[in-house]
C-alpha cells in the first residue's frame, strides 16, 4: 500500500511531493526497484466521474513541475503557456497530472536518490551509476501505479513532447483501456541513429569531465559541471533550428561591434555557455545518463514484432499527432511514421504539421496554431467521452 | 465528460452554400465508418459526425485548412490522396468521399481503385467538364475555358485529370466499379431535372455525384 509523503531530496535540500510504492516496481531489465517513488504534481480537481484527468509526460531535462514556479530555478513551470486555467490544457477543467520521470532527479527514484538493497532496505549511499537501466515503458508503469494511487481509473487524455511524446505512445500501446485519447508532439516511434549519435556526445563529455569520477562524484564533493554543461550545450543546438539560431544571435559579438581575434565571443557561444552552465544548477549529471540511454533504448516496433501497427492493433485511443516544420531533431517524417501505422490499423487519428521556425524546442514555445489543435482536439474529443 | 468544453467555430465557408455537401451526407448511413478525402476545413466531416453521428476522419493536403479542421475538433491529418491512401488497411470504411477533388489528383485512376480497396463504397464528386458552356466557351473562344467551377488559368489550376460524366462512366465500367447512384447536380448543389438522361446531365450538370461499390 503506497503511502504520501513529503521527503527531502537528499541533495538539493528541497521537498518534492511524492508517493512511495514499498513494493516496488519491476523494470524491464529484470531488477525490482524497491521502493518505488514517484514525485509529483497535481493542478484542478478531480471530477466526481473521475472523467477529467489528463497526464502530462515531460522531456529530457523536464520535471514534475509544468505550471508553477520551480523550487530549484525559481523559474516559471515549463508549460506555462499549455497548462493553466483558461489554457489549451485548462486546470480549471482538467485535473492535470505530472510525474518526474523513474531516474529523473526531482525526486522520483533515479540515481540521486538513496540506493536500495534487494528487499528495499536502504544502503547509506545514492545509487549514481548503480541505477539500474530503465525504459521509458518503465516510466509509464511507474506513473501508472501513481494513477491508481490518485483514484484515477482511466485518463481523458495524455500529452507530451519529445520524450514525453515517447511516453504518450507507450501510455497508449501499453494501456490502451486507460486513455481515451493520447497527443504525441514533435515525437518518435524510435530513436534514430542520428538522435542517438547526439546523445553519445553528451555521454561522453560527461565521462571526459574528471569530476565524474567514475560517477561517485558525490564522493568528492564535486559534480561533472564542465561535462554536463557541454552535453546541455550540444543537445540545445539539436533543440533549435538555423533560421532559429540565426534570428536569435546571427554572427553578433558579446565582446563588442567588430571582432578582434582575441578573445572575442559570440552572441551565439554566451548563449550556449549559459544554457549549459544553468543546467547543470538543476539536473543530475547520472540522471542525464540514465534518462538518454531510456530514450535511445526506445523502439516501440521492437516491443511489438517489429511493427508499430501492431502496437495499436484495434486501439480505441484518439490520437493527436503534431510534429514543427523546421525540427530537424524529431523531424515530421518521423511524426508521419506514426500516422501511417495508425492508419494502417484503422485508428482515429488526427495529424498537424506545425509552421514554425523554431526547431525542435517550439513545442514548448508560444504557437498558437499548437494551442488551438490541442484546445480543438481536446473539445472534439469530449464529445465522444465514453 | 469535462463541463463547458466546447469545439472552436468552424470558420470556413457556411453549409449554406455547399448544397452538394448536403446531397453526399444523404447518401451516407447514420453511424457508419467514413473517411473522407480532400476534407477541406471538414465542413462534411462536421455533418456527418454531428447529424449522423457516424465515426469520421478526414485527410487534406493544405495545412491550414487540416490545422482548422483540428481546432474544430475534427479527426484529420495532414496527407495526401496520390500517396497515402495506401496506408489503410482492406474495408476499413463504409464509404470513402472525395467531394470535388478527383481532378486535382496526380492518379485519379489508382486515388478511385484505393477508394474502393479501404471502402466498401466510394462517393465521388466532381466539375463535369461536358456541360454546354464549357464546351461552347471552347468553341467559340478557342482559350481553355473558364468557369464558376473552374475559374483558374490552365497554368495555374489545381485541376490536371478533367473529365466529362459520360467519361467517368466509361471508367467506372472499364474497372468494374457498380454505379449505385448517380446525380447531375448544379454549382450550387442542386439536383437538376435532367439527372435521370446520362446524356442531357453530360450536358447540363455542372457536376456528377456518384456512389460507386465494387462490382
Amino acid at each position: 500500500m503506497a503511502e504520501t509523503v513529503r521527503a527531502p531530496l537528499a541533495t538539493a535540500g528541497i521537498t518534492h511531493q511524492r508517493v512511495v510504492f514499498p513494493e516496488g516496481l519491476a523494470l524491464d531489465c529484470g531488477v525490482v526497484l524497491r521502493p518505488l517513488v514517484v514525485a509529483y504534481r497535481t493542478y484542478g480537481r478531480l471530477n466526481d466521474a473521475k472523467s477529467n484527468a489528463i497526464l502530462v509526460c515531460h522531456a529530457l531535462t523536464g520535471d514534475q513541475y509544468v505550471a508553477e514556479t520551480h523550487p530549484v530555478t525559481g523559474k516559471p513551470g515549463w508549460w506555462t503557456s499549455m497548462v493553466g486555467p483558461g489554457l489549451p490544457v485548462d486546470t480549471d477543467r482538467f485535473f492535470v497530472i505530472c510525474a518526474n520521470v523513474l531516474g529523473g532527479c526531482m525526486g522520483s527514484s533515479g540515481p540521486r536518490e538513496e540506493m536500495t538493497d534487494a528487499e528495499g532496505r536502504p544502503q547509506g549511499r545514492p545509487w549514481g551509476m548503480q541505477f539500474p537501466p530503465v525504459t521509458i515503458r518503465d516510466m509509464v508503469r511507474a506513473q501508472a501505479k501513481l494513477l491508481d494511487h490518485l483514484g484515477v481509473p482511466k485518463l481523458f487524455s495524455v500529452i507530451g513532447g519529445s520524450m514525453g511524446g515517447m511516453q504518450v505512445l507507450e501510455w497508449a500501446a501499453l494501456h490502451p483501456g486507460r486513455v481515451f485519447s493520447a497527443i504525441p508532439i514533435a515525437t518518435a516511434t524510435h530513436h534514430s541513429a542520428q538522435n542517438i549519435a547526439f546523445h553519445e556526445i553528451g555521454r561522453q563529455a560527461i565521462n571526459a569531465d574528471p569530476d565524474f569520477h567514475g560517477g561517485e562524484y558525490w564522493k568528492h564533493g564535486v559534480v561533472p559541471a564542465r561535462g554536463l554543461a557541454v552535453a546541455r550545450m550540444t543537445a540545445h543546438i539539436t533543440y533549435l533550428s538555423e533560421e532559429a539560431l540565426t534570428r536569435k544571435f546571427g554572427r553578433r559579438l558579446r565582446t563588442g561591434p567588430m571582432l578582434t581575434f582575441s578573445n572575442d565571443l559570440f552572441e551565439v557561444e554566451s548563449y550556449l555557455q549559459y544554457q549549459g552552465s544553468s543546467f547543470v544548477q538543476r539536473f543530475d549529471a547520472n540522471s542525464y545518463l540514465s534518462i538518454t540511454r531510456a530514450m535511445d533504448y526506445f523502439d516501440l516496433a521492437a516491443e511489438h514484432g517489429g511493427s508499430v501497427a501492431a502496437a495499436f492493433r484495434n486501439t480505441p485511443v484518439r490520437f493527436c499527432v503534431i510534429s514543427f516544420s523546421s525540427d530537424w531533431l524529431f523531424p515530421t517524417a518521423m511524426s508521419r511514421e506514426i500516422v501511417r501505422a495508425l492508419n494502417a490499423v484503422a485508428a482515429n487519428v488526427s495529424f498537424v504539421e506545425i509552421t514554425s521556425d523554431k526547431g525542435h524546442d517550439a513545442f514548448l514555445l508560444d504557437e498558437p496554431d499548437l494551442f488551438r489543435t490541442v484546445s480543438g482536439f481536446l473539445a472534439g474529443a469530449a464529445e465522444r467521452w465514453r | 465528460m469535462p463541463e463547458g468544453l466546447a469545439p472552436a467555430p468552424r470558420t470556413g465557408r457556411p453549409l449554406a452554400d455547399r448544397l452538394d455537401l448536403r446531397l453526399i451526407a444523404e447518401m451516407v448511413e447514420p453511424r457508419a465508418r467514413v473517411l473522407d478525402i480532400g476534407c477541406g476545413d471538414g465542413a462534411l466531416l462536421d455533418i456527418l459526425v454531428h447529424e449522423k453521428d457516424v465515426d469520421g476522419r478526414g485527410i487534406e493536403l493544405d495545412m491550414a485548412l487540416v490545422t482548422a479542421a483540428v481546432a474544430h475538433g475534427l479527426p484529420v491529418i495532414h496527407a495526401d490522396a496520390d500517396t497515402d491512401l495506401a496506408f489503410y488497411p482492406d474495408a476499413a470504411f463504409d464509404y470513402v468521399i472525395l467531394s470535388r477533388t478527383l481532378q486535382a489528383t496526380e492518379r485519379p485512376r489508382e486515388v478511385l481503385a484505393q477508394m474502393l480497396r479501404i471502402g466498401r463504397r466510394a462517393i465521388v464528386s466532381f466539375p463535369n467538364f461536358g456541360h454546354w458552356q464549357v464546351r461552347l466557351k471552347l468553341l467559340l473562344t478557342g482559350r481553355m475555358p473558364r468557369t464558376k467551377a473552374l475559374d483558374r488559368a490552365w497554368y495555374d489550376t489545381p485541376n490536371i485529370h478533367l473529365c466529362t460524366i459520360s467519361d467517368f462512366f466509361a471508367l467506372c465500367e472499364a474497372d468494374g466499379y457498380r454505379v449505385e447512384r448517380w446525380l447531375g447536380v448544379d454549382e450550387a448543389g442542386r439536383k437538376t431535372p435532367w439527372r435521370r438522361n446520362r446524356w442531357l446531365a453530360n450536358l447540363f450538370a455542372e457536376q456528377g455525384l456518384f456512389l460507386l461499390t465494387r462490382e
